[in-house]
């Protein structure tokens, strides 16, 4: 029992070795991804950079207005959130179908499968980049200083995306067998959104319901240890924890996921 | 030692699942189950082709061997058991060697993208560093006659223009096993004499060459041995000479 679990164990991490290797290649497929948006437009990937700022500015205004907050606090936290946030869900419901909109290239070449789940998060990393500009504008606009706490972000963006890696390969497999888990999993990002402290403030809305969601809720986490280091709060030690562990957990099972059914996702394109 | 390519196939079988919109939903799958079979529709059993049969075979190192079959007979199934895509269902299949399938020269090539950088785009695709293709970089150029369109957009090209891109990337390669699916088809004659050139160059350079095609000739001439596939099961396999007539009903 212990064995078979090992051996999918290693052939899944095999894979993984076979994708490192072939590094170049992923990244290059990323890399084209993006450059294809600067090629007929030359602001390119910026465009949804400004798509970025719209839904910034509308859901700061709407929601400062509601939540009667003062909008030199609220938005920049609003923009760290949102701006992570769309990472975060693009990468995942991307990641969904990362096998079967590259089934040409899968059909007809043998590479490792995690190349294409690299190429999905890479183009969206680099998107991410882009989007990033937008924090530090929101910041000196509203004279919001980083301290040296802040670059707790960086390792916690590499959690980040480690979690989304093995989140992407596990959906990925599961999408390309079952076609509508990639709808329900759109779904449960948009559900996600609404009930992960985003465009709110936990200390006004939690409420004994909404604090236990947020307790399991990965994403609450996630979100957490990249913005509250950047804002100059605590980032809660739980936090990171959580997220360390469900890496751990996540990535042994997508790796045995990987591992038994990499002989199967050919058949199922 | 060196490594020698090498292709053992015992009693290979690929069965294909064919999954339809309600065998590939989970909401199905789980309605079913919840309800022990009730809600289950008698079509909701996928059906299964065998694409392959109880396929056994040997190919050695300098084999040259050609793969004939009707339409549906298996041969593009075939072509990917080897390139290693499929996994045998059932049965041992041992391929020794770089595998490297010529059968869709254009793909990984993107239209937006300039020649230059589709050359390297599709040479990452072959498994060429980016390195080694930096070197290769003017040899390909000269030899696409492109010169001063090199930095244009891909999807300016004309037809001829976009095969001989597509097809002086892809003939860059030194295969152990190559594999191809019909000769490939290239522009018009000047190009079309540098390119079979070439492209012979490689096939002889290679240790092993798979070949599926229609053509009788091109068979006779490239390959040494014999694969007739019928229905997903090896009918005959053995010397060109001798099978040849058999297939295409001629001399």
């Amino acid at each position: 029992m212990l064995k078979i679990f090992l051996n999918y164990l290693t052939d899944g991490l095999q894979e993984i070795y076979h994708a490192v290797k072939d590094y170049n290649l992923m990244l290059a497929l990323g890399r084209q991804d993006v450059a294809t948006r600067y090629r007929r437009s030359r602001i390119g990937a910026f465009w949804l950079t400004i798509n970025m700022i719209v839904t910034i500015m509308v859901l700061g205004f709407v929601f400062g207005g509601i939540f009667k907050q003062s909008i030199n606090n609220f938005l920049p936290y609003l923009t760290v959130g949102l701006v992570l946030w769309g990472f975060i869900s693009n990468s995942i419901n991307e990641g969904c179908a990362s096998f079967s909109s590259s089934s040409d290239i899968i059909l007809q070449v043998r590479m490792s499968f995690f190349i294409h789940i690299v190429r999905v998060l890479w183009r969206n990393l680099i998107i991410l980049f882009h989007n990033l500009l937008i924090i530090p504008i929101v910041f000196i606009i509203f004279s919001k200083s980083l301290s040296i706490d802040s670059l707790l972000s960086i390792p916690a963006l590499f959690l980040i995306l480690m979690n989304l890696a093995w989140m992407s390969l596990l959906l990925a497999i599961i999408c390309t067998r079952f076609r509508d888990v990639g709808h329900i999993v759109q779904n449960i990002m948009q559900v996600t959104f609404f009930v992960t402290p985003i465009f709110w403030e936990a200390k006004l809305v939690m409420g004994d319901f909404v604090e236990i969601i947020n307790l399991v809720n990965p994403f609450y986490h996630m979100i957490n240890i990249f913005r509250a280091p950047l804002l100059g709060l605590d980032s809660d030690i739980f936090s990171w924890i959580f997220c360390a562990i469900f890496f751990l957990v996540g990535s042994i099972l997508s790796l045995y996921f990987l591992g038994k059914y990499q002989k199967r996702i050919t058949y199922w394109l | 030692m060196n490594k020698i390519a090498n292709i053992v196939l015992e009693e290979v079988s690929i069965d294909f699942p064919i999954h339809n919109a309600s065998s590939s939903s989970l909401k199905n799958k789980v309605l079913s189950r919840l309800t022990g079979g009730l809600i289950d529709r008698p079509y909701d059993q996928h059906l299964i082709v065998h694409a392959l049969r109880n396929v056994s075979l040997e190919i050695k190192h300098g084999d040259r061997v050609g793969i004939v079959g009707h339409n549906g007979s298996g041969k593009t199934t075939l072509l990917r058991l080897l390139s290693r895509i499929y996994h045998p269902t059932s049965g041992y299949a041992n391929i020794k060697g770089k595998v490297t399938p010529l059968i869709n020269i254009s793909l990984g090539i993107n239209p937006e993208a300039t020649g230059r950088e589709n050359i390297i785009l599709r040479a990452a695709l072959l498994g060429i560093p980016a390195s080694e293709i930096k070197q290769l970089m003017e040899e390909i150029i000269d030899f696409t006659n492109l010169h001063h369109y090199i930095d244009v957009p891909f999807r300016v090209y004309s037809t001829g223009m976009q095969l001989r891109l597509a097809f002086a990337v892809s003939t860059i390669i030194k295969p152990e096993i190559l594999i191809m699916d019909e000769w490939l088809a290239t522009g018009d004659n000047d190009f079309k004499d540098k390119a079979n050139l070439r492209l012979k160059k490689i096939v002889d350079d290679s240790e092993i060459l798979i070949l599926a095609s229609h053509s009788r000739e091109l068979i006779k001439e490239n390959c040494n041995k014999l694969i007739i596939l019928e229905q997903g099961q090896v009918k005959a396999f053995g010397k060109t000479d001798e099978l040849i007539n058999t297939y295409f009903h001629l001399g």
